[in-house]
């Protein structure tokens, strides 16, 4: 069975509530614009947004799906260790990433390599950590963006502290589009159980913090459906601690680039944070160690294809006469290029060098630390020198 | 300058120090504004550094070091103060798998100078969850500090080298200690480039010197094993009293020196002796002094047992008396 919609009935007596939740939607799964009372704010967000704006995000998406894929099978060829899947989810990660600006800063889990990509954070670079090569990859400072947190939730609580460090600067509600920012942080439908998150929603509350909450409910968390999270709809998480909060159709990436333009807008003037819940879904397994066919069916799979958000942008773009053959050609060739460059250049990531575990244990010398390089160090050479005099 | 000052008021003052020399600073915790925490620890800082540099926080500890890792990513130093040691543990996660691994994780382009004060240790007839010793815990954990002043001026200069140390700190205050006195010399602050002000942290000293045994202690401990070195000198047996002030790192050399004069070793710390920091001391002092030792290394601390209720706590904590019965084993020898 498929999981049930907002407005449908669940199957079992043991899952939810009703969930009667309605969603932003701005573009219908067939392709449509969806024109409501209820979400002319949300409309009034995108208005701006070109043909070429949206062919942009086709594309970013259409990256983002095949970067995935070509890590899925470097994993499987043994190149990575891991390697966490986030198809289904490129409307969610690049909607709202098209929405930050170059101030606002970026608290990832492990999955947002839509986010990643917008950033420009290297494709190389974000492998790193899968290959085993890096406990980080990138430089956070140079595309605002965070390191992978896989603890779930830890990185909402740092989140929150980086928006309050923002207000303590002067970095917000001065009026200055240049000057003001704010975070984004990404998390999960399962991290929403954690206590960090919950405490990162009161700090954030009770300090009006410049952040963002930004949930993908992507419906399952490795095994588990969301209803062994919540009995609530989890979007109304956030209200429970003052914090504005909306759903949003993760799979409209104009829908959930509106609703984050707005939250964040109103973060950046001083308005606070906002708890958004994309509403999703994880189209491959949790991470290339899972195997969802032991816990959902193909008809749940099968429900949620009919909602690919890129087939969605799609037909909008066929829809308004703006879709262009040769023009997608082009991007199936970046897709293409994207593909070998990663297949050639993860393969050629290496082994840092075994002095590499003792360096930055601490930012000034610590005796102990130093005392065991030192030791290893030596440890090394004499190992080294039996080996070349048993030869 | 010079002054006499409880232990409490030095760490106000140095606290107040560092907030006045660097605006980057914060003090961050539960009760730390109006109130100046339950220990009276930060009195005045508020009204002095206003709101948003002295933060009264939710009730969530680990909101508090997760918040403050987030501040310090921005550029901020923040000082949180945990109300006392058994209250620490909701924040363990956020100290053990995020604090202690930022600047490591990303091959040292985070730095993360966040200071964790934490009341700590028996003796003052508090209930359960107030008087315990977790710093072996931390001491554990590569990417920390660990560190714990035995004196006011000691308190004074550490909780402002804690405070410029680009590391991590976890600054144990001995809470028995708080309401003691004694002479501390204020000096300016210093920049986060000054490796001697840094020493602090890093080095023990030698609290008491002598000849027939080596006392190693550290923060409320410290004034235990300097008592039963006077005991001790009543009967004719001098010992040296080395204060570790910093379990990481720990001064092995400054320990070795001294238990390769003295022959013997006694470890004193309130914490359980069981996988305590003083095994490492005892295991260190056989690697490095093998040949100078004269009996086993002992070690008196508390027991493997949760910290008991306050009537019985004075058996449970190293006293005087166990020292000295300590030093009678090692000097059978």
């Amino acid at each position: 069975m498929p999981n049930p919609q907002p407005g449908e009935a669940p199957a079992g007596a043991d899952v939810a509530p009703v969930d009667v939740t309605p969603l932003v939607q701005l573009v219908s799964p067939t392709g449509e614009r969806v024109v409501e009372p209820d979400n002319a704010t949300y409309r009034s967000r995108v208005d701006h947004l070109t043909s070429e704006d949206l062919r942009a995000m086709y594309r970013d998406m259409v990256l983002t799906r095949r970067f995935d894929d070509e890590a899925t099978a470097l994993q499987r060829q043994g190149e990575l260790a891991l390697y966490a899947q986030g198809r289904g989810q490129e409307a969610a990660q690049v909607g709202s990433a098209y929405a930050l600006a170059p101030q606002d800063h970026v608290f990832p889990s492990y999955r947002e390599q839509g986010v990643l990509h917008v950033r420009g954070v290297d494709p190389v670079d974000r492998l790193r950590l899968f290959r085993g090569e890096d406990h980080g990859g990138w430089d956070p400072a140079e595309h605002g963006v965070q390191l992978y947190t896989l603890v779930i939730g830890s990185h909402v609580l740092h989140a929150t502290g980086y928006a309050m460090g923002m207000q303590r600067d002067g970095a917000v509600g001065t009026g200055d589009p240049a000057r003001d920012g704010a975070v984004v942080t990404y998390f999960g439908d399962g991290a929403t159980s954690q206590g960090d998150v919950s405490e990162g929603l009161v700090f954030a509350a009770v300090n009006g913090a410049p952040v963002v909450f930004f949930c993908q409910n992507n419906q399952w968390a490795i095994s588990e459906p969301t209803t062994r999270q919540s009995r609530s709809p989890l979007y109304r998480r956030g209200e429970g601690f003052g914090v504005p909060s909306v759903r949003v159709d993760g799979n409209d990436v104009l829908a959930c680039y509106a609703v984050t333009a707005e939250a964040l807008e109103r973060a950046r003037s001083g308005g606070g944070p906002t708890f958004i819940e994309a509403y999703t879904y994880r189209m491959g397994a949790h991470t290339t160690s899972d195997d969802p066919t032991k816990y959902r069916d193909r008809a749940e799979e099968e429900h949620w294809r009919q909602r690919d958000p890129i087939d969605r942008v799609a037909a909008l773009l066929r829809a308004e006469g703006d879709w262009d053959d040769a023009w997608a050609a082009g991007v199936e060739e970046e897709a293409d290029a994207l593909g070998e460059r990663l297949r050639a250049e993860v393969r050629e990531l290496g082994a840092p060098p075994s002095t590499a575990m003792f360096e930055h244990v601490y930012a000034t010398e610590h005796a102990q630390v130093a005392a065991e390089r030192a030791w290893y160090q030596q440890y090394e050479r004499e190992t080294d020198q039996t080996t070349e005099a048993a030869r | 300058m010079s002054e006499t000052l409880t232990f409490a008021r030095a760490l106000t003052e140095g606290l107040r120090s560092a907030l006045e020399s660097d605006e980057k600073v914060l003090v961050m915790g539960e009760d730390v504004g109006r109130l100046g925490g339950v220990f009276r620890i930060t009195e005045g800082l508020q009204k002095d550094f206003g709101e948003d540099r002295v933060v009264d926080t939710p009730l969530a500890e680990s909101g508090i070091v997760g918040t403050a890792i987030g501040l310090a990513l921005r550029g901020y130093r923040p000082v949180c103060e945990i109300q006392f040691d058994g209250f620490v543990f909701p924040a363990y996660d956020q100290i053990t798998t995020q604090l202690a691994k930022m600047h490591y994780r990303s091959r040292g382009r985070l730095q993360v100078p966040v200071v964790i004060r934490i009341p700590y240790g028996g003796g003052i007839g508090a209930i359960e969850h107030h008087s315990e010793s977790p710093e072996a815990l931390f001491a554990h954990t590569p990417g920390l500090r660990v560190v714990s002043p035995g004196t006011p001026q000691d308190a004074y200069d550490m909780i402002r080298a804690a405070v410029a140390s680009p590391d991590p700190v976890l600054f144990f205050e001995p809470k028995g200690r708080y309401w003691t006195k004694g002479e501390v010399t204020t000096s300016p602050y210093p920049s986060a480039r000054d490796a001697g002000a840094a020493d602090v942290l890093n080095r023990a000293r030698v609290a008491r010197s002598g000849t027939d045994v080596t006392l190693v202690a550290y923060g409320p401990t410290v004034a235990t094993a300097l008592k039963a070195a006077d005991a001790l000198s009543a009967e004719g047996t001098s010992a040296e009293v080395v204060d570790l002030r910093a379990i990481s790192p720990l001064d092995v050399p400054a320990v070795a020196e001294s238990v390769k004069r003295t022959g013997r070793c006694v470890v004193v710390h309130e914490a359980p002796s069981f996988h305590g920091s003083g095994a490492e001391v005892a295991a260190r002092v056989s690697e490095e002094c093998f040949y100078s030792l004269e009996a086993p290394v002992v070690r008196v601390g508390g027991f493997h047992a949760p910290y008991p209720v306050a009537k019985l706590e004075h058996e449970y904590l190293p006293s005087v008396d166990r020292v000295l019965d300590a030093v009678d084993r090692v000097l059978a020898h």
